[in-house]
């Protein structure tokens, strides 16, 4: 990594700036050097000119120890003395993607049940222990994987980890519990017709992948499966999945390694193994060609939009390429499809961009909400863009992302729970835990070639899949006359089944 | 710090090892021209925070420009005489920067969090816009910030459920000439009316280095960061005096007060809405205590009865807003499907009563104490975090240094306080807005039902 050191930066502080900020004052940008050292130059002060920028602190990662109990639990420690603060997460390898057929939401409902009753403690129990601690204890789940969470102070770390582990290790799954937090469930799901941005995202999703692969189904389930599943199925979701041999212990905070792995084998040792089924895959299907699914939402002040398709795994080579495409696209405030749509013509709050990497490819979204009367000249920007971006990149703007994306690295492990969200998915995806430490080089090796190379590969303009949800009548004139390929009008309960009678 | 130590040792309701909330060292600055600097350092990650803060906010807005000071702190993003169009976030993400703005009915802020290196850029850039900004202001930047204020407008609030309840109940609970009668994002029609000469005067007005407080936060040296200050912000002249406050009428709800308002919504909810105090006013702590033993957790009065026991409501949800010059105390709960609003509002009514009468247990205090000591943490995790804190204290509470006297706010809070408060305000006349499906007013709560 050609990071530079160049003038030592105190000497200089103390000495007044002329040498340190003088010079022609060129914007920090205009380069694509990945990190090109700074001109030191004695000169006049130009105050109308940015000043010219020392060399960036040095990425620090910090260290990572990792353990292993007998057992077959992973531990993962990092140390963060700043605060007397600790992130813990237990990590199960299945989530949502192992959801057995016609039991769509099984993993998030037994992730939410975990904090709702143990053979000792009941729902309120676990509730006041945590209040009472003043820590936070929460389960969650993706789509493969569950995580049940932590975040206390040290010094109720004792306290805290014994509830932290009642509630993942002896769940009990109690019968009244599970009715009353699958009605609170079917009721928010029921509300999701409120939303058109959540519309949009349900249908997005199924439309990509087809109700047959995991990736076309909502994490959260349907109201058909909530309904559906049974106290069995959760205990069997649990005793399948919810194994040492399948887990990671991570930890980050004001801890010690050898600390954390006694408490560990006092409180996970006893957790017994257990032969979890492996992933099975699932093809996607392959886009036909261009697709409008216009779902009218009536009076919808504006459009919901969610345009893209099928893009790569967490696992893809292009890993580093596809983040350097999405920054210029629509990953920073600055990038094209930001600057288009809101900063030069005003039509949206935001637009972005998003590859989401899971273990299978996941899916590829440009997204924005667009006010109603500007949804099909929306469409047409957000065409020239998805077209555009295929072509070289100027290589300013391809230095500017890099920049972003490598400088921006330090913040994300500014705290307990930035690092521990850095760290997961390394952990989830079995990426090696030493990724970030070569993270700057890899930013900076990404090409002009390769962004062009991964946009002709992941964005296709001819068979871009879209969902549009807006006030249909205001909307689909003007959508109608682009001719953006075959259109399919749908409503909201086409996605969402009938409204209940409020 | 020890003496917040004692108290957390001598509440016996209390874990026997509270954590106690650290000090926040910083050294204050304050240039010729009256712009406060206010510094802290942290070295622990190579990243430094720019947290600037404007003593302005949308109270200050005249009438028919509502909205005006959010819709001019997103102007402040288009450039001033150095900085063409769309460098700003240009110049600031080549250097790895994320920047930001937000506005409020006080004050109005802009930051910059970045790594240790691009000090100075943040800093000739926010001094470029404080100091420069109109040479190069133009209708187009104006009309453009105005769109996308009017799609933030329409993404957050109108066509987000439930999102036009603040608004409706600001105005019902706030007289007209009161600066919280109407809400940060402002109508429609008076972002249409806002000038290039609004703007021009809005800056002349508030945005001077005297009316202004920066802080840096987090990794560098200081005496450069003075030396960068120094050479950035201090030619740029002292504004005029800030213009008087107008006096603010005294805020009384007389009688209830019920309002209905249709929206695109799947189940109805009720808001119920009481004056409080303004913020660190004595009986605020013992209001936000009183707010998390109503709905702060699975075991709170409001959540255990309507959502855990009699499973008659979606959710509920009970806070409490204090700022600069008053504060609000909102209850609002959604029924499941089939259930009546005007049933939660009896049910709440209830709760209140038990509270009033009888007061609450040690157990339910040292829930809610314990769990506000611990987001104290949270809050100065991040150097952006602790240069909010810093910022907030310095303007709300009159000094930077203030974290640990928030904190024993909270400890010397009693169960007595607690019920005290509750018959205090939440048994005054109150503003109930119910917001129902489209068609279904008969929905909504009336002093009939109560």
């Amino acid at each position: 990594m050609p990071r530079t050191p160049t003038a030592p930066f105190a000497p200089l502080a103390l000495a007044g700036f002329a040498a340190l900020m003088g010079c022609s004052g060129a914007p920090v940008m205009t380069t694509s050097a990945p990190l090109p050292p700074p001109p030191v130059v004695a000169a006049p002060i130009d105050l109308t000119k940015p000043p010219i920028l020392g060399a960036p602190p040095t990425l620090r990662v910090p260290p990572i120890t990792t353990r292993q109990l007998p057992n077959g639990l992973k531990i993962v420690i990092v140390e963060q003395h700043e605060l007397p603060l600790a992130d813990i997460l237990l990590q199960i390898r299945n989530g949502g993607e192992a959801d057995p057929a016609g039991r769509t939401g099984a993993a998030a409902l037994t992730s939410a049940l975990l904090t709702e009753g143990t053979a000792t403690r009941s729902a309120l129990q676990i509730a006041d222990q945590a209040a009472f601690l003043g820590v936070r204890v929460g389960a969650g789940s993706g789509w493969e994987q569950s995580t049940v969470s932590l975040h206390t102070t040290t010094v109720q770390l004792d306290s805290a980890m014994a509830l932290f582990t009642d509630v993942a290790l002896h769940p009990a799954f109690p019968a009244p519990d599970l009715e009353r937090v699958r009605k609170v469930r079917l009721t928010s799901l029921q509300q999701l017709r409120d939303r058109g941005p959540a519309i949009a995202d349900r249908a997005y999703a199924t439309a990509l992948y087809g109700e047959q692969h995991p990736y076309g189904r909502p994490l959260a389930g349907t109201e058909a499966s909530m309904a559906s599943i049974s106290r069995a199925d959760i205990q069997r979701f649990y005793d399948t999945y919810y194994r040492p041999n399948n887990a990671t212990l991570l930890v980050v905070g004001d801890v010690k390694p050898d600390d954390v792995e006694r408490r560990a084998q006092a409180l996970f040792g006893g957790w017994a193994r257990g032969d979890v089924p492996g992933p099975t895959n699932t093809a996607a299907q392959t886009p036909k060609g261009a697709t409008l699914i216009l779902i009218d939402k009536p009076g919808a002040a504006q459009s919901s939009f969610r345009i893209g398709g099928i893009g790569a795994p967490r696992s893809t080579k292009d890993y580093f390429a596809l983040q350097v495409l999405n920054t210029i696209l629509g990953g920073s405030f600055t990038s094209r499809l930001n600057q288009n749509l809101r900063e030069t013509k005003g039509y949206t709050y935001g637009a972005g961009s998003s590859f989401s990497l899971r273990r299978q490819a996941g899916p590829f979204t440009a997204s924005a909400e667009i006010v109603s009367a500007k949804s099909d000249s929306a469409l047409v920007e957000f065409m020239k863009e998805l077209r555009t971006i295929r072509d070289t990149v100027p290589s300013d703007e391809l230095a500017k992302a890099k920049r972003y994306l490598q400088l921006g690295l330090p913040e994300d492990f500014e705290t307990t729970g930035s690092i521990a969200g850095q760290l997961l998915p390394l952990i989830t995806y079995g990426i090696p835990l030493d990724f970030y430490n070569s993270a700057v080089e890899s930013i900076a090796a990404v090409t002009q070639a390769d962004v062009r190379r991964v946009a002709q590969q992941y964005v296709d303009p001819d068979k871009l899949t879209m969902v549009i949800v807006g006030d249909r009548k205001t909307i689909e004139p003007g959508l109608r006359a682009l001719h953006p390929g075959e259109i399919i009008v749908r409503d909201v309960r086409d996605v969402l089944g009938a409204p209940p009678t409020p | 710090m020890a003496c917040a130590l004692i108290v957390a040792l001598v509440r016996f309701a209390a874990p026997a090892a509270a954590q106690s909330v650290p000090k926040l060292q910083y050294e204050k600055v304050t240039l010729p021209n009256g712009l406060e600097v206010i510094l802290h350092e942290d070295h622990s990650t190579p990243i430094v925070v720019v947290n600037t803060w404007y003593k302005v906010g949308s109270g200050d807005e005249k009438t028919g420009r509502t909205g005006f000071a959010h819709l001019f702190e997103h102007v402040m993003f288009m450039g001033s005489q150095n900085v063409p169009v769309g460098q700003f976030d240009k110049w600031l993400e080549a250097a790895g920067a994320n920047n930001n703005g937000s506005t409020t009915g006080d004050r109005t802020n802009y930051y910059e969090s970045m790594p240790s290196n691009a000090l100075p850029l943040a800093l000739w850039l926010d001094a470029d816009r404080m100091g420069h900004l109109l040479p190069v202001m133009d209708q187009a930047k104006l009309d453009l910030q105005r769109d996308v204020v009017k799609n933030e407008r329409r993404q957050r609030y109108e066509n987000s459920p439930y999102g036009l309840w603040n608004e409706t109940v600001m105005a019902a609970l706030y007289p007209a000439n009161h600066p919280y009668h109407w809400t940060t994002i402002g109508s429609m029609t008076d972002l249409s009316a806002a000038s290039l000469d609004d703007v021009k005067q809005f800056f002349r007005t508030y945005y001077a280095p005297n009316n202004a407080t920066m802080v840096i936060a987090g990794d560098f040296n200081r005496d450069s960061a003075l030396t960068w200050v120094n050479r950035y912000f201090a030619a740029i002249p002292r504004g005029p005096q800030m213009p008087a406050r107008p006096v603010v009428p005294v805020v009384t709800v007389p009688r209830d007060t019920f309002m209905v308002l249709e929206d695109r919504v799947t189940l109805p909810r009720v808001y119920e809405t009481w004056k409080s105090e303004r913020i660190y006013h004595e009986n605020d702590a013992p209001l936000d205590i009183l707010a998390s033993v109503l709905a702060g957790d699975k075991n709170s009065r409001l959540y255990k009865r309507l959502v855990f026991d009699m499973q008659v409501a979606q959710d509920v949800t009970a806070f409490n807003n204090s700022t600069k010059l008053d504060g609000y105390f909102t209850i609002f709960v959604t029924p499941k499907p089939g259930q009546m609003p005007a049933r939660m509002a009896e049910l709440v009514r209830e709760e209140i009563d038990k509270v009033v009468k009888d007061g609450v247990t040690p157990r339910e205090l040292a829930r809610a104490l314990n769990t506000r000591r611990s987001a104290f943490l949270d809050q100065i995790a991040s150097v952006l975090g602790k240069s909010d804190r810093l910022a907030e204290y310095n303007y709300f509470a009159g000094t930077p240094d203030w974290i640990q006297q928030d904190a024993a706010r909270y400890d010397r809070v009693t169960a007595a306080d607690v019920q005290r408060v509750a018959a205090q305000y939440l048994t005054r006349p109150k503003v109930v807005l119910t917001v129902v499906p489209q068609g279904k007013k008969d929905m909504m709560v009336t002093g009939g039902t109560e």
